[in-house]
């Protein structure tokens, strides 16, 4: 019988963009039993709706993550505006997309850096943050910060984007398209990439059902589901197709996310041809009073955000479910049995986010 | 299309029956979400295709108790722990209990007091 | 499987030049619109204190009797809030970021408005003193 040693897998780890420990229960190079634990970035952000009235909480809820921050923002505001029966303009919609787009391919290069960069190949993470500075160079264009967007706003959008730099942005995204579709074929065609990636981490389809899991993980194991179908915001005008991969392994998860890449460069380009002309606020009347569900999604995958108002400008609840909290037991799941040099890399492949999932 | 929001109102008694009923027929636990007013209201959510339902049910702000649905659906053990160490609510038959140490925070059960301060009426509307 | 495939992209990138910009020596060009720090005109400033009940990290502090609009550089978040706020636009946002301090300090503007003094508070209300009543 081996003898069993529990190692301790973060806070700090070269592999991880934000601090979660594990311990690993070990038994010969083969990890046994995974016991994660959190409440490092605990900030305790639901409980300031005490405090800040409805309309200044839209800052706080962008800064809960600072890599998916649009999409927290923006989805704030559509719950609220659900709440106050708020019809937003057209032309407010389509540049949430815009911009969401643009956070989803961002978030999605940093992963796929982040990625390469934890099995050693220094040179692919060079290249795949190089193209994202040309998408930061664009949001710092139009919304006025590179990470911190500060452009959601309840009714509509904050700042406007007159159509000449709409449509220069887009020649920017079309050529940074153009040399991400060379790095996408290193990921798929490189003898190491695969070599550190095919058959680890496996999550069949029923246990990533039953397990809870969303986004990505979910739709690298052969479910197709996508939060973008249910036609909020502009999505209702696009076709939008969720990329599914049936390897239910690590590289299908990476394959997942490279051509989300690919899908919301070309959204971008189609929503800045598209964007209509008009007004992009429309300015909210009263209090909210009552309580609705938002479903959006992220780039890590489906995020929820409940909003409760009781007529007085605090609002009684907010809480948001977001995906990396879903994707926990999933990762406990995939740990079990993994080599110990495979741990960052499963780590990394359900695309921690930390910062959200504990809020 | 956003489907509609259906919300039921249930007994905590029905809970584990009405999730076993839900797991059968291919449910997805999306979460678990605890307000506190003058009572706990818990909200469970579920969908599977284009349907978003939730349950909804009231239990007391004095020695809160609820069975769990880990035995059901393994991965709700990360909200019931979270609203363990939140709200001070237990819950019988935990798979996987952090008994208090998921969140460290200085102050225990933060969320367990009210968090809508200020009444109706007194608001400077 | 192909074993090199990165070969052709690092050849080319060894020819190109470099995407970098040599920083400190070369000063970066921001955007017209990047939101880097809060600037006043003094002149235009009437002490409202509308920016200070706006802010949400209250860095803005406005000082009615000292004259005074001060701002705590290291709270400040950059979100333009009280640049919406101010009814008469005194405050923009400049877009360069602002520099690092060696110590905390906060930035004290003087403003030249004096603030006039508050009314006296009108008498006790007869029916014949109606025609006192300040309009």
């Amino acid at each position: 019988m081996s003898e069993r040693t529990v190692i301790p897998f973060g806070p700090q780890h070269p592999v991880l963009p934000e601090p979660i420990h594990i311990d690993l229960v070990v038994e010969d190079e083969h990890v046994k039993e995974a016991i994660p634990s959190f409440g490092f970035i605990h900030r305790g952000l639901e409980k300031l709706v005490e405090k800040k009235d409805f309309n200044e909480f839209t800052y706080v809820a962008e800064r809960v993550c600072g890599i998916c921050s649009y999409i927290h923002g923006m989805g704030y505001c559509q719950a609220v505006e659900k709440v106050m029966n708020v019809e937003i303009p057209p032309r407010a919609n389509y540049l949430r997309v815009f911009w969401a787009e643009l956070s989803r391919a961002h978030s999605h290069l940093m992963w796929a850096g982040l990625l390469a960069d934890a099995f050693g190949f220094e040179n692919l993470f060079m290249q795949c943050w190089r193209i994202r500075e040309t998408l930061l160079d664009v949001i710092e264009e139009t919304t006025g910060g590179r990470v911190i967007f500060g452009s959601a706003k309840i009714g509509g959008v904050r700042r406007d984007v007159d159509n000449e730099t709409l449509k220069r942005c887009a020649a920017k995204v079309a050529s940074a398209a153009v040399e991400f579709e060379e790095i996408k074929k290193v990921f798929r065609d490189d003898y190491s990439v695969k070599s550190r990636l095919c058959g680890i981490g496996m999550l069949s389809r029923d246990n990533a059902w039953e397990l809870g899991a969303v986004g990505p993980t979910l739709r690298g194991s052969g479910i197709s589901t996508d939060t973008r179908l249910e036609g909020y915001a502009a999505y209702r005008d696009l076709s939008i197709t969720p990329i599914v991969e049936t390897a239910c392994d690590s590289y299908a998860r990476c394959m997942v996310r490279l051509h989300e890449i690919s899908q919301s460069l070309d959204l971008i380009q189609e929503v800045a041809a598209r964007t209509p002309e008009g007004p992009v606020f429309e300015k909210p009347k009263g209090y909210p009073n009552g309580e609705y569900f938002a479903r959006l999604e992220q780039p890590r995958g489906e995020v929820i955000y409940y909003v409760k108002g009781n007529g007085t400008k605090n609002l009684s609840r907010f809480r948001v479910r977001t995906p990396t909290f879903a994707n926990i037991p999933a990762l406990l799941h995939m740990l079990q049995g993994c080599e110990l040099a495979d741990v960052g890399l499963i780590v990394l492949t359900i695309d921690p986010c930390i910062s959200c999932a504990e809020r | 299309m956003i489907p509609e929001q259906v919300i039921h109102e249930i007994d905590s008694t029905d809970l584990l029956e009405r999730t076993q009923i839900m797991k059968r027929e291919g449910w997805r636990l999306v979460q678990i979400c605890a307000t506190t007013l003058d009572a706990f209201e818990m909200s469970y959510s579920f969908t599977i295709d284009n349907r978003f339902e939730h349950f909804r049910l009231k239990i007391p702000l004095q020695q809160p108790i609820l069975p769990s649905i880990t035995e059901i659906y393994f991965g709700a053990f990360a909200y019931e722990n979270e609203l363990h160490d939140l709200f001070g609510i237990s819950f019988q038959g935990l798979k996987l209990d952090y008994a208090g140490n998921f969140f460290k925070t200085s102050v225990k059960k933060p969320f367990a007091t009210s968090m809508c301060v200020i009444k109706k009426g007194e608001a400077g509307v | 499987m192909k074993p090199l495939a990165m070969t052709k992209l690092s050849l080319r990138n060894l020819f190109k030049e470099p995407v970098t910009v040599a920083y400190p020596v070369i000063p970066r060009e921001y955007f017209p619109g990047t939101r880097g720090r809060i600037l006043i005109e003094p002149s235009t400033c009437n002490l409202c204190v509308i920016c200070d009940v706006r802010c949400p990290t209250k860095a803005i502090k406005v000082d009615r009797k000292g004259q005074t609009w001060t701002i705590d550089r290291l709270s400040c978040i950059q979100c333009g809030a009280c640049v919406e706020a101010c009814p008469r636009k005194c405050l923009t946002t400049g877009n360069q970021y602002s520099e690092p301090m060696t110590e905390k300090s906060v930035l004290v503007v003087p403003i030249p408005f004096v603030p006039p003094p508050p009314k006296p508070k009108p008498p006790a209300k007869d029916a014949s003193d109606a025609k006192d009543s300040p309009v």
